[in-house]
């Protein structure tokens, strides 16, 4: 089994504490300097004000971290594929369209209901950016990142395609929370491309592994990587943001991983 | 793409358990639809319920997966040798090499709207006998499916409404060609629930009558329920003629909105062109197109006009969904095994309920089965947020 690759172009990331990629990689290499904070969200500017109305948080999430991804990349958004991944999706939405349908007349708003696919993002995103290559909505509960990953870079290795590959999970409000913590909002945006390029930070190599998943050694970053699937992706992270080579082992599917060599 | 072969296939709807079932309703042009009396819901609309989910019994082992959609999936497992043809793929390949590739739009989603019933009037929490992980959560079918079927190779949902097991085929094939994995379990199981029940209500877009596609008197969609699977793996160095093969996948996006299709089809057109370009096939190679065709006023209008600029009029249509009603995350599956059963029987089947065709929708819709020797068909699914899947799939003899 030959090992898939691709060239990292940008990178989009928000979570508490930080709001790009430029704090975020400045926080992981140094720690110490790591504060929580609950996680800000732009307004998602590049919807049209009537969509803009209807987005909750979650679609907000995850267009901002592909708009930073795509804006570093400096690749236009029409002409790339995408896959968004999510644990969760809209978990908001999905608790007031279940209390509604606990009500007498159950009268659900239709907008609600187009915003309950867990594809909504990803649709957004479209019609925020005009993109109108490919576009997957993934779900493979706390691997949801390395399955995204492994979409991502398949469709880079095996169709040549440039992708943006975008995770995000935000929690629950109660009751559901109780039964599914996600500690907060993370969104990651990652822009693949089959060949080296100016923009060209790292080039990665993906595979299937037995190795168990790495941990964060700041008990902080540890936190939010066991409490976030879409935060699975931190090992990573650090490795790209101390510009070093090496191999990270990421939470996949029964305890295994994927690995992901770093050059 | 290098073509795929569906080793096995199979398909639980309202209008039969199992291959040969759905072929019979199929060559009688049988509707599976009916007034909804469905849960609680009282709503004037028909859909299509598969009979005796209710009944299916889940291992103890797998007892915090129980919830409708699971109970339907390993419904949908049992039939054609399912099971069967899956052990063999593992004898030869083993369980880590064969992936599990699902669409769902709403997975167990109902168990949840149950759940939020009987909450704790004191505290508002939900009852211990919820299981998040193995009901409401997308990934809880393949999971679900894993374990029935003891595989442990890669999975992952793929959760773009209708779309969904129409788009699995491109993932499970990508895998497949990278070497990750030997062979697939690609499908789609979706379930009736209240929130697309009383969702697609709320949108104005549901049917009284069964839904009747393409009709100049059609009044939008049935919701309905199914599982279908089919396991995929590299073509063998010989095959039976009547063996069904993927031979093409097309996907593209509308970036238009969330629950309206592109007027003139412009996605579902580039989803067509890539699927035919992924085949390379020409446009007048395909024999029979299954339509996506979910009988709303606007996606049959837009289909036909997708149709027609790349297909002309000459290429035999219809849509199933007036005998199957819209299975969502489970129709591009379903319509993917109905299609294996057209080729393999050499039928094409015609839309139920459609009596009188709209004249402005320009497309050569069937109305009647007609028998003839098909080689290549192509079969459309389309989804909110604009997502487009084409599949072209093929005889071998």
């Amino acid at each position: 089994m030959s090992a898939l690759s691709a060239y990292i172009e940008g990178i989009g990331l928000l979570g508490p504490g930080f709001a790009d990629w430029p704090e975020g990689s400045r926080l992981l290499r140094n720690p110490a300097e790591y504060v929580a904070r609950p996680t800000v969200l732009p307004a998602p500017d590049a919807l049209p004000p009537a969509e803009r109305r209807r987005t909750g948080r979650v679609v907000k999430l995850a267009l901002a971290a592909g708009i930073q991804a795509t804006k570093m990349a400096q690749a236009d958004p029409v002409g790339l594929a995408a896959v968004f991944t999510s644990s969760g999706g809209d978990g908001q939405n999905c608790h007031e369209i279940c209390e509604t349908l606990t009500l007498a007349d159950r009268q659900l708003s239709p907008t609600r209901f187009h915003n309950s696919v867990h594809n909504a993002a990803a649709g957004y995103w479209g019609i925020a950016t005009g993109a109108v290559a490919p576009c997957n909505a993934l779900c493979a509960y706390d691997a949801s990142f390395a399955a995204g990953l492994l979409e991502a870079i398949t469709q880079v290795s095996i169709d040549g395609a440039r992708v943006l590959l975008v995770a995000y999970d935000m929690q629950y409000p109660e009751p559901l929370n109780s039964k599914r913590r996600i500690s907060e909002a993370f969104g990651l945006g990652l822009v693949l491309a089959p060949r080296a390029s100016a923009t060209a930070i790292a080039q990665i190599a993906v595979s299937l592994a037995d190795a168990s998943p790495e941990r964060m050694q700041h008990p902080a970053f540890e936190s939010l990587r066991a409490s976030i699937p879409a935060a699975r992706a931190l090992p990573l992270l650090e490795k790209l943001a101390r510009a070093e080579a090496g191999e990270v082992a990421i939470d996949y599917l029964d305890g295994r991983s994927i690995a992901v060599a770093v050059r | 793409m290098k073509p795929l072969l569906l080793a096995r296939y199979t398909a639980t709807s309202c209008i039969g358990h199992g291959s040969e079932a759905t072929f019979e309703a199929v060559k009688h042009q049988q509707c599976g639809l009916a007034p909804c009396q469905f849960e609680t819901v009282r709503l004037d609309t028909s859909i299509g319920e598969v009979p005796r989910v209710e009944d299916e019994r889940l291992p103890r082992s797998l007892q915090n997966f129980d919830c409708r959609n699971n109970r339907l999936a390993q419904a949908g497992l049992r039939q054609d040798g399912f099971h069967e043809a899956v052990w063999e793929s593992v004898a030869r390949w083993g369980r880590r090499r064969i992936g599990v590739f699902l669409g769902t739009s709403t997975s167990g989603i109902l168990q949840t709207e149950l759940a939020y019933r009987h909450r704790d009037p004191a505290t508002g929490e939900l009852p211990e006998s919820f299981h998040y992980a193995e009901t409401q959560n997308s990934f809880a079918v393949a999971e679900f499916v894993r374990r029935a079927l003891h595989l442990e190779g890669p999975a992952v949902v793929v959760c773009s409404a209708c779309s969904s097991s129409a788009k699995v085929f491109g993932s499970a094939r990508r895998m497949i060609e990278a070497d990750l994995i030997d062979a697939a379990v690609v499908g789609g199981v979706d379930s009736l629930c209240l929130t697309t029940l009383y969702g697609f209500h709320a949108l104005q877009l549901t049917s009284r009558n069964p839904c009747r596609p393409f009709d100049v008197a059609r009044e939008g969609i049935s919701i309905s329920e199914a599982a279908a699977f089919a396991l995929l793996e590299r073509m063998p160095d010989s095959l039976d003629a009547d063996a069904i093969t993927l031979l093409g996948v097309g996907e593209s996006s509308d970036a238009y909105h969330m629950s309206s299709p592109q007027p003139e089809g412009l996605g579902a057109r580039s989803a067509m062109h890539a699927a035919l370009r992924a085949a390379d096939l020409q446009a007048e190679q395909i024999d029979y197109i299954n339509l996506h065709g979910t009988g709303t006023q606007s996606n049959d209008s837009a289909e036909s006009c997708a149709v027609a600029a790349v297909f002309g009029m000459q290429v035999p249509a219809s849509s199933t969904k007036g005998a199957t009603g819209h299975a969502l995350g489970a129709a591009g599956a379903l319509e993917a095994v109905i299609c294996a059963l057209a080729l393999k029987h050499g039928l094409m089947p015609g839309g139920v309920n459609t009596t009188q065709l709209d004249p402005e929708l320009q497309i050569r819709y069937l109305l009647k089965n007609q028998p003839a020797r098909i080689s290549r068909v192509l079969s459309n699914s389309f989804g909110f947020g604009g997502t487009n899947c084409s599949l072209v799939f093929g005889r071998a003899g």
